[in-house]
């Protein structure tokens, strides 16, 4: 997020896309709310009814995949208005030509042809935002989960520069994090081109900078040569890696051999799970550290038990770059250890050095020492329970509440025009319905850890697919409780819930329920940059499932008449 | 009977509210929301509420368990990281270092992740390093 979670009360006008706020990011959709009654406007753009969307001023009801078309539509807008921000474009951007040229041609007309958005609300949604004061643009996995995931994230910052919402509190973009951890294991170097704080594996002062604090390179430039069990690392490598689902396609044709998996459950949350199960097999060695016996865990050939957040001490990085002490209430349940103290002793264990961590604590301060962003934090300072958000370079630094206040990381902010690209998979005559996936209140992310809890699982104890009333008649539904769900890649069988909450032609699946898993149909279609599954869209059909109450009753009223 | 209030963060979603485990004699027996902290501000929502539920679930694992004949089977820690060790160490000098990958985890800690991207950067030698967060 470039702000923070309590700024959004004093927001002057929220827009909400792709996010099911109030049921994936409750605290968050309370502050938006006490915005709106200090009179905010809202508006949110959805193809399904939420929470948020009923106490909008707007509520726009998009076609899955035509995020960039309607973003476009709303700069077509703000600019043919005059409601851009001229001195803020002047002063702190480049590239706005290249912009106006691309979303010139984005008529609300020609907008609502694409996303099925009526052209009047998509006019009085461009006012809206641009007339505020401090707008924030608030989005989630609605907009990253497309071919088109960086397109949209760009997208949405073309439209925050444009009006000069970045910079000042209450305004920004503000992607929410799903799990609690997502943005610290992205700060920590959790992907395969950069090292913690988003330094890149490919520059050679940041890798001779890690070789050494590592001991890769000894102090006079000499190498360490490692023990017996590994070819030793003579000097980190400058080449990107592989993303987690370049991992699973290579696991499948056998350039990958080995995946360690620590506390990450790829087979419920890959997109089409069938594919990924058959790649997995084809390991030649699965570790899975975690705390359940999880799908992925299951075909391990090793499972190591890790402790739950409640048994260690550590940090999390909340989704507005907080960083927060994790502090052990209970001892380890069985012989269960803390993923860390699991990662020291293997490394021990294969002879490395640099893993003599004796507590998170000390993890900390080699971070904070090789992670500019992080550089200020030490266990001493959050104890006195500050609220540090990063960048906080140093000791005395008070942490960041929002980002890119005098100046972007770059410098200017650049415009980026982009061009609309229709989704990778569309509904025809074979799968005539659009399938969208998402989250619910009750559960969290693969169901590993609220499914186990007893309240939670009783409120949605089943998974389900919400079909409008009009689909409900064409498929025929009329009183049969459960369907089958096809794509092209799997099928599975669920319950039905009729209801007008969901746009005609589209229908929706929450993504916790393993006997029921929505991505088994989904598409592995991805993002070229960003390599994110298109889970938002893809096309599929319904058929009724064989009800053997249903039919006697049928039977019996055919043979009476 | 020793009772004991530990303020940490909750485990489910990116809002980070802070809460406190109540324990009595080494068992969390509830919930209770932080007052005085920025988000949460004294309130949670009802997954948070819940967020010790799945903690001491009869399904946690409880050994580290190794596949023998097909089957998962309980056995020591040592034996376990031997063969973690043995065989990483085997696939890497024979397939090379990228053949290897490595998930981090949007679950666990910070020092967790990045402890386990040094393994995979300094030790085996690979950046075949991420994590779920796209999916
Ligand atoms: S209490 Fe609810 S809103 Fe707060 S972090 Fe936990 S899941 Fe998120």
């Amino acid at each position: 997020m470039t702000n923070s979670i309590p700024e959004f009360e004093d927001a002057d006008c929220v827009l909400i896309t792709g996010s099911n706020t109030s049921e994936a990011h409750p605290l968050i959709s309370t502050r938006i709310m006490r915005a709106k009654a200090k009179g905010a406007k809202i508006v949110v753009v959805d193809p399904r009814t939420t929470q948020m969307s009923l106490l909008a001023n707007l509520h726009l009801k998009q076609q899955p995949g035509s995020d960039v078309a309607w973003i476009n539509g709303m700069m077509n807008v703000i600019i043919n208005e005059g409601l851009a921000d001229d001195v803020f474009i002047e002063k702190r951007t480049e590239g706005f030509d290249e912009l106006k040229a691309a979303v010139a041609e984005f008529t609300p007309e020609y907008v609502e042809e694409i996303s099925g958005i009526p052209a009047y609300d998509l006019v009085a949604a461009a006012k809206m935002y641009a007339e505020a004061d401090a707008a924030s643009i608030v989005y989630s996995m609605g907009i990253t989960q497309h071919i088109t995931g960086v397109d949209n994230v760009l997208s949405c910052a073309n439209l925050a520069m444009l009006t000069g919402n970045m910079g000042r509190p209450s305004t920004g973009v503000n992607p929410l994090r799903g799990q609690n951890n997502v943005q610290g294991a992205c700060d920590m170097g959790g992907l395969p081109n950069v090292y913690p704080g988003y330094q890149k594996v490919s520059d050679p002062d940041i890798q001779a900078k890690f070789e050494k604090a590592w001991g890769i390179r000894t102090e006079n430039g000499g190498r360490k040569t490692g023990s017996g069990l590994l070819s030793p690392v003579t000097g980190l490598s400058d080449k990107v890696g592989l993303t987690v689902t370049e991992m699973v396609e290579l696991a499948g044709s056998g350039e990958v051999k080995t995946l360690y998996i620590m506390g990450e459950n790829p087979l419920m949350a890959d997109a089409d799970i069938n594919h990924a199960k058959k790649c997995l097999k084809n390991l030649d060695f699965l570790v899975v550290q975690d705390i359940f016996l999880t799908e992925t865990a299951e075909i391990a050939d090793v499972v190591l038990p890790g402790a739950s957040f409640a048994e260690k001490d550590g940090t999390f990085t909340a989704t507005d770059r907080r960083v927060q002490l994790v502090n052990q209430a209970i001892e380890p349940v069985g012989e269960s250890k803390a993923d860390w103290e699991i990662i020291n002793m293997l490394a021990k264990e294969m002879g490395a050095s640099g893993f003599d961590f004796s507590s998170p604590e000390e993890i900390m301060a080699e971070i904070a020492a090789l992670t500019p962003i992080y550089g200020g934090y030490s266990y001493e300072r959050l104890k006195n329970g500050n609220v540090l958000q990063w960048p906080c370079p140093d000791a005395e630094h008070p942490g960041t509440p929002y980002l890119h206040k005098d100046k972007f990381s770059r410098g200017l902010g650049k415009f980026h025009g982009i061009e609309y690209k229709a989704p990778a998979e569309s509904a025809d005559d074979d799968y005539p319905l659009t399938l969208t996936t998402g989250r619910i209140m009750f559960h969290f992310h693969t169901g590993t850890m609220s499914r186990r809890a007893e309240k939670l699982n009783k409120e949605v104890p089943e998974a389900y697919v919400e079909i409008h009333p009009e689909d409900a008649i064409k498929v025929g539904i009329n009183g049969h409780k459960r369907v089958t769900v096809s794509s092209r890649r799997g099928e599975i069988e669920l319950a039905t819930r009729v209801t007008d909450r969901i746009k005609p032609g589209v229908v929706f699946i929450p993504f916790h329920f393993a006997e029921a898993a929505a991505n088994a149909l989904t598409n592995s279609a991805f993002d070229p940059v960003a390599k994110i599954p298109e889970y938002k869209v893809c096309a599929v059909k319904i058929q009724t499932t064989a009800d053997p109450v249903l039919e006697v009753c049928n039977e019996s009223y055919k043979s009476k008449n | 009977m020793d009772y004991k209030n530990i303020q940490t963060i909750c485990p489910y979603c990116g809002c980070g509210c802070a809460l406190n485990l109540e324990v009595i004699d080494g068992e969390i027996v509830g919930v209770l929301p932080a007052n005085d902290h920025p988000v949460s501000q004294g309130s949670l929502c009802i997954k948070g509420w819940n967020a010790h539920a799945f903690v001491g679930h009869e399904d946690r694992l409880k050994k580290p368990l190794i596949r023998k004949n097909g089957q998962l089977e309980e056995v020591s820690w040592n034996e376990a990281l031997k063969l973690v060790a043995k065989n990483l160490g085997s696939i890497q000098k024979k397939h090379g270092a990228d053949s290897i990958g490595v998930l981090t985890s949007a679950k666990c800690t910070n020092e967790e992740n990045y402890l386990l991207q040094k393994f995979a950067r300094a030790v085996i030698g690979t950046n075949n390093v991420d994590h779920c967060a796209r999916l």
